[in-house]
C-alpha cells in the first residue's frame, strides 16, 4: 500500500504530512501534540521537504530555507552597519578629486582604523560586488521561499477542513473533549454552536456531525503578498540599470547664463538665484545665533528650454520654452520624466569685471567704462572714439605654471588675470597692461593709459541636480503592496474553530496562525455559552 | 509666544504626573503583598488610579504637542528636544492602546518609567523653536517623523513587555548567563538614567570648562579662530592637543586619544565616561541595598502574571509596530527623499540605520514564525531591537555625522 494513502481512502501526494482529506497524520501515530506535525503549512507537501536527489533539488532546498534566508538577512544587516563606522566615499566632507586623496583622507582622518576600511574597499561597500551579490540572493530567497510554501498553502485553504478525524483535532494547541447526555440532540448542539459563532463573525461550515468555523483566512496569504511587494521592489531597483531608466546628471548654471542638460534634449537657464533667511520677527522664539542666520530658503528661478533640434548633429539648436518657474529644496521642477532639484550653490562669485579706462596724462581723466565678462569676455571692444580695448590673454584662475608661464588652475574665474592691449586709433597709439588680483600693472612707467575698477558684478551659480528614475513608481507600488501584506498578516488572524460530535462525545479543537490569547477567550466564551462539558486543554511545544 | 510658554508648562506637568503614575504603579505592584490588605483589591486600586494618571498625563502632553505645533508653526518633531519628547508621547500612546486591549495593570509599571526616562532624556537637549532650514520645510516632515516615531514607540512597549517576561522567567536562584546579561540590560537602563541626572545637574551649576584646541574654524563672521570646547560636565577627558582657557571644578586626567577628531568627539566621550560611571555607581547602590541581583529584586512583583500572556504582548506590540515603523521610517522616509534629493534612497547613516532596525525586526519574524523562536529567545530579541532603535535615534544623531545630522545637537 502507498504510504501517502490514508485510511479514510484519499491518496494524497508524496511528502503530504497530514491527510488532505480528513486531516489524519500520515507518517506518525500521534500520541501527544509534541509529535504533531506543524499546523504551518496544513500538514501539505513542500517540494523543498520532499525531493533532494538532483544539484536543483539542492539549490532550491537552501533558498527555500527561512534559515538560511535570516542568515542572509543578518549578514546584510551587520555589513550595513560596518558600513556606517566612518563615511562612505560620496559623504566625505571635503573634495577628494583623485583616488590618492580618498586614501589619504580614511588615513589622515581615522588612523590605521581608517587605512583598512579604505582598504577592505568598506569606503564603497554598498555598492560593492559582494553587497550586491547579497541582496541579489535575498532576493532569490524570497521568491523561492515564497513559491515553496504558497502552492501547497493554497490547495490546502482553497478547502475547508471540514469533518476532520478526531487525531487531526486532538493535535491542536486547543483541544477539548467531553460526554454528552445519550439523550442530548447533537444536532442541535451543534445548530447553537453555528449560530453562536456566527454572531462573532465567523463563516461557518457545515456537515451532518461537525462544523468548522473559520475567519480571516485572507490574512494567511499576508506574508505572500508582503513578499510579492519587496520582489516588486527589487525588481524596481533592478530596472534602474536598463539604459534610459535612470540619469543622474549635476549642472552648474550661473544667472543668466543657459547650459546644456547632458544626456538630454533640455536646456536650463537660471534667471535669478537667491537666498532667503529667517528675520527676527518670523521666528517663534528668540534665539542667540552669534551673527549667524537660519536659512529659509534656497530657490533658482530658472526657465527649461527643449531643444527641437536634439536628434540632428551638428544642427545649432532650437530652444523652446517648455516651463518657467521656482525650483526649490523639496519642491523640484518636474517636466515629463525629467526632476531638476535645488541641491547646491556658490554665492557671489565673480561675473564681471567693471573697468574705467583713464588717461594718466591728462589728470587721469575719464575716457569710458567697459565691462570684462569674465564668463564670455569680447575679443574688442569700443571704450571711447576711435579708443578699442583688445583682450590679448585671459586666465580665469591664474597661477604661475612650473614652466614658469602662466596658466590656469580651473575654469572658473577665481583668480583672473588679464592682458589687455589699448588702440588708440586717432592717436597711432598702444599700450599693453595687465590686470591680476585688484591692481593694474602697465608696460611703460609713463603709460597713458590706465584703469580704475569699479563694482565687480557678482552672481550666484545653482547647482542643479537632473534625474530621470522611471523605476520609481514601481517602487512604490511594490512599498504599498509590501504594506498591504504586512497589514493583512499582522492586523487580522485566520482563526478555526472545530466542534465535531462522536458517538456521546463532542470534540472541540481551535487554532489560529496568533493572538492565542484572543482565540482562548474566544473559545471559552463558547464552551460558556454552550454550557458544554468540555475542559479546554492549551498545550505549549516544549 | 505664550503658546510656547504654555506648551513648556503643559510638558512639565506631563512630565511629573507620569513620574506620579510610575511611583503609584511601582506601588501597585510591589505593595501586593504588604500585610493586612487584599492583593488584588491593592493592585486594582493603585493601578487605576496610576492608570488615569497616566491618561491626564497624555492629555497633557498632547496639549504641549498641539500649542507648540501652533506656536511653531511646525510639528514638534523638527530637533532632538522636539522628538525624543515626541517618541515618549508615542510611547505612552502604544501603552494606552495595549492596555485597552489586555488590561495588564502591570505593563505600566514597566512602560512609564521608560516614558519618564525618554522625556527626562530629552529635557536635556536645547528647547528652544528653531526655524525650519529649507531641506526640512515639507509637509512630510509631519508625516514621515511623526508615523516613525509612533512606529518606534510601539515597539518599545514590545521591548518593556520582553524585558518583563525576562525577569518574570529567567530562573534568579542561581547565577547563569541569562541573570548576568539581564543585569547588564538593567544596569545599561541606570546609565541612562546616570546620563540625565548628570547632564541636568551640571547644566544648571554653570562651571564649564572650556578648551581650545590646537585647530582653526571659521567662525560665523567669517574669521579664523581657534575651536573652543565647552564642557559642562567636569572634564575626565580632555581633547587631543589641547589647553585649558577656563579652568573647571576638577582637572582632567587624559587626553583623548588623536584619532577622536570631531569637534565634539572628546566631550561625547567625556559624557559617556560620566554617564557609565553614575549608572555604576547607582547599579551597584541598589545591588548594595538589596543584596541581591536586580532581576531578583523586580521578580516577586511579577510572580502573579502568565509568562505567556507577556510573550503574546510583547509579539503583538512588535507585529503592530512592525508596519508601522517600515511605513514611517523606511516608506514614507523614501518618498520625501525622493522629493527633497531626487533619490530615494542614498545609504545615508540614519536610512542605513532605519533599515538595519527592520532587517533586524524581520529576522525577529521570521525566527518567530517560522522558526518556533517564542519566550526568551524571542523576549531578547525584543530587547536587543529596542537597543538598535536607540542607537539609530542617539548614536547615529550624535556621534555619526549624515544629511540627519542637523536633528542632533
Amino acid at each position: 500500500m502507498d504510504q501517502r494513502k490514508c485510511e479514510c481512502g484519499h491518496t494524497n501526494p508524496v511528502g503530504t504530512l497530514l491527510c488532505e482529506s480528513c486531516g489524519k497524520p500520515l507518517d506518525v501515530e500521534v500520541f501527544e501534540q509534541t509529535q504533531f506535525p506543524d499546523m504551518r503549512y496544513e500538514g501539505m507537501a513542500r517540494r523543498s521537504q520532499t525531493y533532494s536527489k538532483k544539484w536543483i533539488d539542492r539549490i532550491w532546498n537552501a533558498f527555500s530555507s527561512v534559515k538560511i534566508a535570516i542568515g542572509i538577512i543578518i549578514v546584510i544587516l551587520v555589513a550595513s552597519a560596518v558600513g556606517t563606522v566612518f563615511p562612505q566615499q560620496q559623504y566625505i566632507p571635503v573634495p577628494v578629486p583623485t583616488e590618492a586623496d580618498v586614501a589619504r583622507f580614511y588615513t589622515e582622518t581615522y588612523g590605521t582604523l581608517g587605512t583598512v576600511y579604505y582598504e577592505l574597499g568598506f569606503h564603497n561597500l554598498y555598492s560593492s560586488w559582494w553587497f550586491v551579490t547579497l541582496l541579489v540572493l535575498l532576493g532569490t530567497s524570497l521568491v523561492i521561499c515564497s513559491l515553496d510554501r504558497v502552492v501547497p498553502l493554497y490547495k490546502a485553504l482553497s478547502k475547508p477542513r471540514l469533518n476532520q478525524h478526531k487525531s487531526f483535532l486532538k493535535g491542536q494547541k486547543l483541544f477539548g473533549e467531553g460526554e454528552l447526555a445519550p439523550e442530548a440532540d447533537q444536532a442541535e448542539l451543534l445548530d447553537r454552536a453555528a449560530v453562536a459563532l456566527k454572531k462573532k463573525g465567523y463563516r461557518i461550515f457545515r456537515a451532518e456531525r461537525a462544523i468548522m468555523a473559520e475567519k480571516g483566512r485572507f490574512s494567511r496569504w499576508g506574508p505572500y503578498v508582503n513578499h510579492i511587494g519587496l520582489i516588486l521592489f527589487l525588481i524596481g531597483v533592478l530596472m534602474r540599470n536598463i539604459p534610459g531608466f535612470y540619469l543622474d546628471e549635476y549642472v552648474w548654471v550661473r544667472e543668466g547664463q543657459t547650459v546644456a542638460i547632458p544626456s538630454t534634449p533640455y536646456y536650463i537657464k537660471s534667471e535669478n538665484y537667491e537666498t532667503t533667511y529667517w528675520s527676527e520677527e518670523e521666528m517663534p522664539e528668540k534665539l542667540e545665533l552669534n551673527g549667524g542666520a537660519i536659512p529659509k530658503n534656497f530657490q533658482t528661478d530658472a526657465v527649461l528650454y527643449l531643444n527641437k533640434n536634439a536628434d540632428v548633429p551638428g544642427k545649432k539648436p532650437e530652444l523652446v520654452e517648455v516651463q518657467k518657474g521656482p525650483i526649490v529644496v523639496n519642491h523640484p521642477m518636474i517636466e515629463g520624466d525629467i526632476a531638476i532639484y535645488q541641491s547646491g550653490v556658490q554665492e557671489m562669485q565673480l561675473g564681471a569685471l567693471n573697468f574705467v579706462l583713464v588717461d594718466a596724462k591728462n589728470g587721469n581723466k575719464e575716457l569710458g567704462a567697459f565691462k570684462f565678462d569674465l564668463y564670455n569676455p569680447e575679443a574688442e571692444q569700443e571704450v571711447a572714439a576711435g579708443i578699442k580695448v583688445r583682450v590679448l590673454d585671459y586666465f580665469p584662475d591664474f597661477i604661475m605654471g612650473s614652466d614658469g608661464k602662466p596658466a590656469t588652475k580651473t575654469n572658473l574665474p577665481k583668480n583672473p588675470m588679464v592682458a589687455l592691449e589699448i588702440v588708440d586709433g586717432t592717436a597711432q597709439v598702444s599700450e599693453k597692461l595687465v590686470y591680476l588680483q585688484g591692481s593694474v600693472l602697465t608696460q611703460k612707467e609713463d603709460a597713458r593709459f590706465n584703469l580704475t575698477f569699479q563694482k565687480p558684478d557678482l552672481v550666484d551659480i545653482s547647482g542643479l541636480n537632473v534625474r530621470i528614475d522611471k523605476a520609481v513608481p514601481l517602487i512604490y507600488f511594490g512599498s504599498f503592496i509590501f504594506m498591504i501584506g504586512v497589514v493583512m498578516g499582522f492586523f487580522w488572524q485566520h482563526r478555526r474553530i472545530w466542534v465535531q460530535t462522536q458517538d456521546e462525545t463532542v470534540l472541540l479543537a481551535a487554532h489560529t496562525n496568533k493572538n492565542w490569547f484572543g482565540l482562548r477567550r474566544e473559545v471559552d466564551g463558547l464552551v460558556d455559552q454552550l454550557q458544554l462539558p468540555v475542559t479546554i486543554e492549551e498545550k505549549t511545544k516544549a | 509666544m505664550q503658546l510656547i510658554q504654555l506648551s513648556d508648562w503643559l510638558l512639565d506637568i506631563a512630565f511629573l504626573l507620569y513620574v506620579i503614575s510610575s511611583v503609584l504603579f511601582v506601588v501597585a505592584m510591589t505593595g501586593k503583598n504588604w500585610a493586612g490588605r487584599d492583593p488584588k483589591q491593592h493592585e486594582e486600586r493603585y493601578g487605576r488610579i496610576a492608570y488615569w494618571l497616566a491618561v491626564i498625563g497624555f492629555l497633557a502632553q498632547t496639549g504641549y504637542v498641539i500649542a507648540r505645533w501652533i506656536g511653531g508653526g511646525h510639528s514638534p518633531t523638527s530637533n532632538m528636544f522636539e522628538f525624543m519628547a515626541f517618541l515618549d508621547y508615542c510611547i505612552i500612546l502604544a501603552y494606552l492602546i495595549i492596555y485597552r486591549i489586555y488590561k495588564l495593570t502591570v505593563i505600566g509599571a514597566f512602560v512609564l518609567p521608560l516614558g519618564v526616562i525618554m522625556l527626562a532624556y530629552s529635557y536635556v537637549f536645547p528647547k528652544e523653536v528653531t526655524p525650519l532650514i529649507p531641506s526640512l520645510r515639507s509637509y512630510w516632515l509631519h508625516i514621515h517623523v511623526t508615523t516613525a516615531a509612533l512606529g518606534e514607540g510601539i515597539l518599545a512597549v514590545g521591548f518593556a513587555a520582553g524585558l518583563m517576561y525576562l525577569i518574570r522567567t529567567v530562573p534568579q536562584h542561581i547565577s547563569t548567563r541569562s541573570t548576568k546579561w539581564l543585569e547588564g540590560v538593567l544596569a545599561v537602563v541606570l546609565m541612562l538614567v546616570g546620563f540625565i541626572l548628570m547632564e541636568s545637574t551640571f547644566s544648571r551649576m554653570d562651571q564649564k570648562t572650556v578648551f581650545e584646541m590646537n585647530k582653526e574654524q571659521m567662525n560665523a563672521i567669517g574669521q579664523m579662530e581657534k575651536v573652543r570646547v565647552e564642557y559642562t560636565m567636569p572634564a575626565i577627558v580632555a581633547p587631543a592637543d589641547s589647553k585649558i582657557v577656563q579652568a573647571g571644578p576638577m582637572n582632567p586626567w587624559f587626553e583623548a586619544p588623536t584619532w577622536m577628531e570631531g569637534k565634539d568627539a572628546a566631550r561625547k566621550m567625556n559624557t559617556m565616561l560620566w554617564s557609565v560611571l553614575t549608572g555604576v555607581i547607582l547599579y551597584g547602590g541598589l545591588r548594595l541595598i538589596f543584596r541581591k541581583r536586580l532581576g531578583a529584586v523586580i521578580q516577586p512583583s511579577l510572580e502573579g502574571i502568565e509568562p505567556d500572556l507577556l510573550d503574546e504582548i510583547s509579539y503583538r506590540a512588535i507585529s503592530i509596530g512592525y508596519p508601522v515603523f517600515t511605513l514611517g521610517a523606511l516608506i514614507f522616509a523614501m518618498i520625501w527623499a525622493e522629493e527633497a534629493w531626487g533619490r530615494f534612497w542614498g545609504w545615508d547613516p540614519k536610512e542605513v540605520w532605519a533599515l538595519i532596525v527592520w532587517l533586524f525586526y524581520s529576522a525577529y519574524l521570521h525566527l518567530r514564525l517560522s522558526r518556533g523562536w517564542i519566550g526568551a529567545k524571542s523576549a531578547w530579541m525584543s530587547v536587543i531591537g529596542f537597543v538598535i532603535i536607540l542607537i539609530t535615534l542617539v548614536v547615529v544623531n550624535l556621534v555619526i555625522a549624515g544629511l540627519h545630522s542637523y536633528a542632533g545637537v
